[in-house]
């Protein structure tokens, strides 16, 4: 199996805090991978890296069968501005920019797919609506949306189902294995240990290093879990990086 | 009588006409940026870097007199520079932006007024701080008007990058190299339109015309295409009534087209049907699909 993403010996972070450490291993193509470890773990961070937007401070992240811009990429605290006028089918048709871009028009095939993202995340009849007049959850559906119109091959996810209704995570869970299915990579950062139980065939553990990685029962047991938290108790000592606060 | 009242100034008086066309210029090139900086969250930048226009404008006052060139050389300048410098200083200091642009706009207010003071007189320091739209000649409309559609044309191109630029710059960024590029030509179309509004309107009173329609289209408009028309419609129906006012009760002409959009933002504020202090108080009404 080809890696598809390949971490070599990575630190991130700054030189005197680093919220990732000598991070060495592999996640393969088409793998279904769930990031999971206590706060403060370095998790965002090694998305971001991913991402390209924070570049590590010592060793590599290797991007092998794709370019940067084949990346999906949903951040925890998207900073879209709510109050800012535009229409569902705006926000989820910004999906198809590499396509259209500055200038192109959305043709009737585009309009199809765009209508058919709103409904693969159950938003039809919304697309309409502005943005500010929708739930946390439907936002979180529309995000989706936009995700799928990009057509990534690696799709990162932070925390998406933090703070919404259990119908809309269970509807986008459907969508994340369907990203599967079609032999996408994805890699969502996750707090919900029954969720990844259930549906993440791989899990990475990270507690700044790397705890463990490989099959989801073999990484999820209890020993891994404590040693993890040993592990971040030890550096809680270190103001954290990415400025969470303890959930 | 509506002849007297509304036609004859501008028929009658080649000076109403030009005032007429530089504020409309002034409305169709101004607003758009203005209701962008608006959902950008950045009216105050708007206010600061008019304020910083006045000390170019004054050293180009400085050297050679109320020259329109040497003004607008000098107040585009100036105005670049204090978007920049205060870009960079809330961005690397603790400090944050609206006290960094707050501390700019003081210092540019009052290094323009006494560059203008020591060699000018209380008739140019009035010029440069409330402009003369009833005094437009010629190259000063070419000027106005050569602005306006210069920044019609460069919003036009910039439009979509824009517009992600302020709903989801994240987004931009991920997808996009536009970003730097889009960022720093809507600050330069902010300043062109500053300055063309500060040859009318004045140093003080140029930046109103940019936000005051764009706060007032708020409450009017739920989309950016409506925005944009409402906040147009606003502006140049201001100018005709604070023009005609000024023509009639002899104001002065800015401070009067200003105060018009104002009382239209104040009346909005109450009746718009978008959030508007009514609107939102009445039974709440859903957004129908």
């Amino acid at each position: 199996m080809t890696a598809s993403v390949a971490f070599q010996n990575l630190s991130m972070g700054y030189d005197d805090l680093r919220a990732v450490r000598q991070v060495e291993t592999d996640i393969a193509e088409g793998s279904l991978t769930a990031i999971v470890g206590p706060n403060g773990a370095g998790k965002s961070t090694l998305l971001k890296g991913m991402t390209g937007i924070l570049s590590p401070i010592e060793g590599k992240i290797e991007l092998n069968g794709f370019a940067r811009d084949n990346i999906a990429y949903l951040p925890q605290q998207s900073d879209i501005d709510r109050s800012f006028p535009i229409t569902v089918l705006d926000l989820v048709a910004m999906g198809l920019w590499r396509e259209v871009g500055s200038f192109g028009w959305l043709g009737r095939e585009q309009r199809r797919r765009v209508t058919d993202a709103i409904a693969a995340v159950g938003l039809t009849g919304l697309h309409k609506r502005p943005i500010g007049s929708l739930s946390g959850g439907q936002m979180q559906r529309a995000l989706f949306a936009r995700l799928l119109l990009q057509d990534a091959k690696l799709v990162l996810l932070d925390e998406p189902f933090t703070a919404i209704d259990a119908r809309t995570m269970a509807d986008l869970i459907q969508v994340v294995r369907g990203w599967h299915d079609e032999g996408r990579t994805v890699v969502a950062v996750l707090h919900d240990h029954d969720m990844v139980n259930a549906h993440f065939p791989s899990t990475l553990m990270l507690a700044r290093e790397l705890v463990a990685h490989g099959p989801t029962h073999k990484v999820m047991t209890a020993e891994n879990q404590m040693r993890a938290r040993q592990m971040c108790e030890a550096c809680e000592t270190i103001p954290h990086t990415c400025g969470k606060s303890a959930a | 009588m509506i002849w007297d009242l509304f036609i004859e100034p501008f028929a009658d008086f080649g000076f109403m006409r030009r005032a007429l066309l530089g504020c409309i210029a002034i409305a169709i090139g101004a607003t758009p940026v203005g209701v962008f900086l608006m959902l950008r969250r950045m009216s105050l930048t708007g206010d600061a870097m008019a304020h910083a226009i006045l000390p170019g404008a004054a050293v180009g006052f400085l050297i050679s007199g109320l020259s329109l060139g040497a003004m607008t050389i000098g107040g585009l300048i100036a105005g670049m520079l204090v978007a920049l410098a205060s870009g960079f200083v809330s961005r690397m200091t603790a400090l944050k932006e609206d006290a960094s642009l707050a501390a700019f706009y003081l210092i540019s207010l009052a290094l323009g007024v006494l560059i203008v003071s020591t060699r000018g007189s209380n008739v140019d320091l009035m010029h440069v701080l409330f402009g003369t739209v009833l005094a437009l000649d010629n190259a000063a409309l070419i000027l106005l008007c050569s602005i306006a559609s210069l920044s019609i044309g460069a919003l036009a191109i910039l439009f979509r990058p824009l517009v992600l630029e302020c709903a989801d710059p994240q987004f931009l960024r991920s997808v996009s190299k536009l970003s730097a590029v889009t960022h720093l030509t809507f600050l330069c179309l902010v300043v062109m339109n500053l300055v063309a509004g500060f040859h009318a309107l004045g140093t003080l009173m140029a930046v109103g015309i940019m936000i005051l329609p764009a706060a007032t289209a708020r409450f009017w408009a739920a989309s950016i295409g409506g925005l944009l028309g409402v906040a147009m419609i606003v502006a140049v129906i201001s100018s005709i009534i604070g023009l005609l006012l000024s023509y009639h009760q002899s104001l002065p002409s800015g401070p009067a087209i200003i105060l018009v959009a104002g009382i239209a933002y104040g009346l909005s504020v109450f009746f718009g049907p978008v959030g508007g202090l009514i609107a939102q108080n009445l039974p709440r009404r859903r957004f129908e699909t």
